[in-house]
């Protein structure tokens, strides 16, 4: 047995207008991954091969030690899958969708859904259609929960929620990993929720992975350097510099492969070393993007 | 993230509120109590191990360590973190190191005084 729970190898699926190209990731079990791009990079594209319901061109998917889309009703048993576009039944209650869910999957676990309802403030005997955005996404999320799954699949599960939401369904993701068998796999362009609780982070543009990688070492590579230039100094040759920006005499670099001897560097070329800033994952992300995009023009 | 988890945890056992050697939760259960990844919390701890605020015994968990010196530890080192903190922005509004130390002996008996005089109003009121 493999312990990752998701891995894609070289998955391409072209589209007159869109491509996905080359796609790799490798997501452990245990894990939780944020899967984070702007509209249209290519993140829905994703999910939909990883849940079997799109068909890559070329390249190999494993779901929990399952080919997709070859076995995907096999790998479904054990994957709860939430995605926006998803529908319940307006006329009908939440009570009816539970029981639906239940007579379909015999792990489905009745005291853990009570405790979400609770923990949700939700009710059973509420239709659908009666609920406010917010309500909908929990309802899903309670659903798939409920089920026990050892692989979810969550399409922007925060996205539209206000903040008391986001902040019951983020508790209720943490409290599936206390689990370690259990694993996460979720998209969405809000970086401050992937930076809070993912263990891997990976970057999509324009249907390509451009960085996939454990969040802490992520976030070290990053750094801000802002710089204090004497008339005659000249900036030292370092690796990885993504951006220059500030002024001739005030530069700031903003790096990729930030290591401590870079600011010895500039010392010894007489450059003053004013502060090294960590990076939020949205300036990271950001940074990265437009660079990439750059380059792809040249 | 991790340096805040870092910090909190320092905090609580430069109070006591985490005693020397008492068991502290294990990565997973911090994590998920604070919702924060396990990943960032792992950081934190591996950190805190290498500081020598607490130790992890491999299949036990992680404890506060035993060390009677910590508790005083900590605080000196926040209290350094915070006077190099002044001293940088005072060097920024150009002000000398004696302007420097000024400022902070008047702070010190400005602070003692407020306190000599909250306790007289505490004894009047009553």
């Amino acid at each position: 047995m493999t312990d990752l729970a998701v891995q894609f190898a070289g998955v391409t699926k072209k589209y007159p207008h869109f491509a996905l190209t080359d796609i790799d990731l490798e997501l452990s079990t245990g894990g939780i991954m944020g899967f984070v791009g702007a509209n249209g990079a290519g993140k829905s594209t994703t999910i939909r091969i990883l849940m079997g319901l799109v068909h890559q061109d070329c390249g190999t998917v494993d779901v929990l030690g399952h080919a997709m889309p070859m076995q995907q009703a096999v790998a479904k048993r054990d994957v709860g899958f939430v995605s926006e576009d998803m529908r319940l039944y307006g006329p009908l209650t939440l009570a009816w969708h539970m029981n639906f869910v239940r007579s379909i999957y015999p792990g489905w676990d009745q005291r853990y859904a009570e405790d979400l309802l609770r923990r949700f403030d939700l009710k059973v005997e509420q239709k659908i259609k009666g609920l406010s955005h917010g309500q909908r996404v929990k309802a899903a999320l309670l659903l798939a929960l409920a089920r026990r799954p050892r692989l979810l699949v969550l399409d922007e599960p925060t996205t539209g929620l206000d903040p008391v939401a986001r902040r019951e369904v983020l508790s209720e993701l943490m409290a599936v990993l206390a689990d370690e068998e259990r694993t996460i796999f979720f998209s969405s362009q809000n970086t401050l929720d992937v930076e809070q609780i993912s263990d891997q982070i990976t970057f999509i543009d324009r249907g390509r992975i451009i960085e996939s990688a454990n969040k802490e070492s992520f976030l070290d590579r990053w750094r801000r350097m802002r710089l204090m230039l004497p008339p005659n100094a000249v900036l030292p040759r370092l690796p990885g510099i993504v951006e220059v920006g500030g002024s001739a005499r005030l530069p700031v670099l903003t790096v990729s492969r930030f290591e401590p001897a870079m600011v010895a560097a500039c010392q010894d070329a007489g450059v003053a070393v004013q502060a090294v800033d960590a990076m939020t994952l949205e300036e990271i992300f950001i940074v990265n993007v437009q660079n990439r995009r750059e380059r792809e023009v040249a | 993230m991790y340096l805040q988890i870092m910090e909190q945890i320092r905090e609580k056992v430069a109070v006591g509120e985490w005693a020397p050697g008492e068991e502290i939760p294990s990565i997973r259960m911090m994590a998920v109590a604070i919702r924060v990844s396990v990943i960032t919390v792992k950081r934190a701890y591996l950190e805190l191990e290498r500081e020598g605020v607490i130790v992890t015994q491999q299949g036990k968990g992680s404890f506060v360590a035993t060390d009677p010196g910590l508790a005083p530890r900590l605080f000196d080192r926040e209290f350094n973190e915070h006077i190099e903190q002044a001293v940088r922005i005072g060097t920024l509004l150009g002000l000398s190191s004696q302007e420097m130390a000024l400022r902070l002996r008047d702070t010190a008996s400005q602070i003692s005084e407020n306190q000599v005089r909250d306790e007289d109003l505490a004894k009047e009121t009553l």
